[in-house]
């Protein structure tokens, strides 16, 4: 898992992931949220299922999808925490609630 | 239509340089940029920047640019993704789901630089992420890795990083480097470079103390890397041995970005020496574009330092294309540029020989490990598949889906053009790269349909 530096801002954005409130610092991405909550995977593969984490942290790999606030394929590496931002795992691959419109 | 003089794509150090010269000389100057403040990835998060920062003074020098960047009239638009640009200059723009358009007369691509992929076996493991990674998180938000950190690799962000994790209180269990033997001899060949380039030479000589005075041993020559776990990382594993880990940090040094010129369909040429794709530039950055100039790493890989100065030569030459300075005006500005440019570039050459990634990085030798992260395709796989006559990247693509999924090839097209290449026996110049196409980088159906029809209309010269 990641961890605030010993000298660093310490921790002041509540967040949930997966359903647990977790506070980060300012400036965190979702994606480190999330590694410093103590999950190593963030999603799993369309293909194989495979467990994934981010990987580059720069919006280019797309290794770092979640689901954010309700919304599916996000690059949770681009996105800052809110305070009650809800941030989950990514199952496979995103899926359309026909009723949801 | 919002229409604008010069749109800069990008907000690291070549494009808020740019932009701030840009506004002083009087054009009207929008800069586009994914993330929410400038920085770019250099200087990711540099106005929150910490007095008491791990990140030390060459970070710093990206304070003034920034607050320069602020005090400008420029038209600054953070958390904006630039999803399409057709070569007339037409820009799509889509920020928090809204889409906006814009027409640019010119156009200066500063998209920097990303890391090079290091396809070992286990890459792909939650645990393993780039040097670069870690470093971005700890400067965006002051987290850093816990437990056994191994960094593998080579170049001089991996021994930065280090660095930087060791005075942030993580110190890494080990720095292990991959580079070959000969290329410090080769890099030792041009004596000439070494005086001229001093101060980057002594730069990374500082690293390689900061290192060792962190106490993290450092192992070279490292070969046959691997990492190792089944839900995640558990070890890292080379020719001779194996350490357990935590989290495995690769760096193989960084290569342009280079997604938005090749789908503009801009000349681009291979670099042997740097081994990367970049576009084809003169001395001021104009592609093979009339409008389209490109700044920074994204033209070829020369530093931050490097990228402030051909940020400001392609402002210089902005205003002279758009008429408010004169060619004789460009010149005498850009003279001062150009001496610090050379001064900047002078070790480059003897840096590229030195970090001139191993063969394996280039080509995995085993078939099982995965060439494309988003399609889930293996080495073999893209080797069958070129056997069988896929000719290129994008023949690949409709063989294997390469190249197909979210990242549209970013990650995986250095690697696959590399497989095609040893496979055909052919220079990986000749083999070719990916055509992407937009949306540059997904967008929803909804932010599509916000565009406003009048957007679509053909614009008519009256």
């Amino acid at each position: 898992m990641f961890r605030p530096r010993p000298e660093g801002p310490g921790a002041a954005v509540a967040v949930s992931i997966e359903g647990r409130t977790v506070t980060v610092p300012v400036g965190t991405s979702a994606a480190a949220a999330v590694l410093a909550a103590g999950f190593d995977s963030i999603r799993e593969t369309p293909v194989e299922g495979c467990e994934r984490g981010p990987y580059c942290m720069m919006g280019v790999c797309f290794d770092c999808l979640a689901e954010i606030d309700g919304a599916a394929n996000q690059r949770s590496c681009m996105i800052e925490v809110q305070p009650g931002m809800r941030i989950s795992r990514q199952i496979r691959a995103r899926t359309i609630d026909p009723e949801a419109g | 239509m919002t229409e604008v003089e010069l749109a800069i794509i990008g907000a690291g150090p070549a494009g808020m340089a740019a932009a701030v010269l840009a506004d002083e000389l009087g054009l009207d100057t929008v800069l586009i940029d994914e993330q929410g403040a400038p920085g770019g990835q250099i200087y990711r998060a540099i106005e929150r920047v910490a007095p008491d920062t791990p990140l030390g003074a060459d970070y710093l020098a990206g304070r003034p640019l920034a607050a320069a960047l602020r005090a400008s009239r420029v038209d600054y638009r953070p958390n904006t993704v630039l999803w399409h640009a057709d070569p007339e200059g037409v820009l799509f723009l889509a920020t928090a789901g809204r889409t906006a358009t814009l027409t640019a007369r010119r156009i200066l691509l500063a998209t920097g630089a990303l890391e090079r992929p290091v396809p070992i076996p286990g890459w792909t493991l939650p645990g393993v992420m780039t040097a670069g990674a870690a470093q971005s998180v700890l400067k965006s938000s002051g987290l850093v890795p816990e437990g056994r950190v191994v960094l593998a690799g080579q170049g001089p962000l991996l021994y930065l990083v280090v660095a930087q994790l060791a005075r942030a209180g993580a110190p890494p269990a080990a720095l292990f480097e991959t580079a070959p033997l000969e290329n410090y001899l080769a890099a030792a060949r041009p004596v000439a470079g070494l005086w001229a380039g001093r101060r980057r030479l002594l730069e990374g000589l500082g690293l390689i103390a900061a290192v060792k005075r962190a106490g993290v041993p450092i192992r070279r020559g490292m070969r046959g890397l691997r990492a190792v776990g089944r839900r995640r990382l558990e070890r890292v594993a080379w020719e001779g041995g194996e350490l357990a880990a935590d989290y495995l940090l690769l760096h193989e040094g960084v290569i342009p970005n280079v997604q938005i010129g090749l789908a503009l369909q801009l000349r681009h040429e291979w670099d042997e020496a740097q081994l990367c794709w970049r576009p084809a530039v003169d001395a001021w950055g104009q592609t093979s574009l009339p409008n389209i100039a490109v700044a920074g790493d994204g033209g070829g890989i020369s530093g931050a330092g490097a990228a402030v100065l051909t940020g400001r030569l392609a402002a210089l030459d902005a205003a002279l294309w758009l008429g408010r300075i004169a060619a004789a005006e460009r010149d005498r500005r850009a003279a001062p540029i150009r001496a610090a440019l050379d001064r900047e570039r002078a070790f480059r050459p003897a840096l590229d020989r030195l970090c001139r990634p191993a063969r394996p990085v280039m080509v995995p030798a085993e078939d099982d490990v995965i060439a494309c992260r988003c399609e889930e395709v293996p080495v073999g796989t893209v080797r069958r598949a070129a056997r069988l006559g896929a000719q290129g990247p994008n023949q690949i693509k409709a063989f294997t889906r390469c190249g197909m999924g979210p990242c549209q090839g970013r990650i995986c097209g250095p690697v696959v053009a590399a497989i095609i290449a040893d496979t055909l026996g052919k220079p990986i110049a000749e083999i070719g790269t990916w055509r992407p196409r937009a949306p540059f980088a997904p967008i929803t159906l909804g932010a599509l349909a916000d565009l406003e029809a009048a957007d679509f209309a053909p614009q008519v010269d009256s």
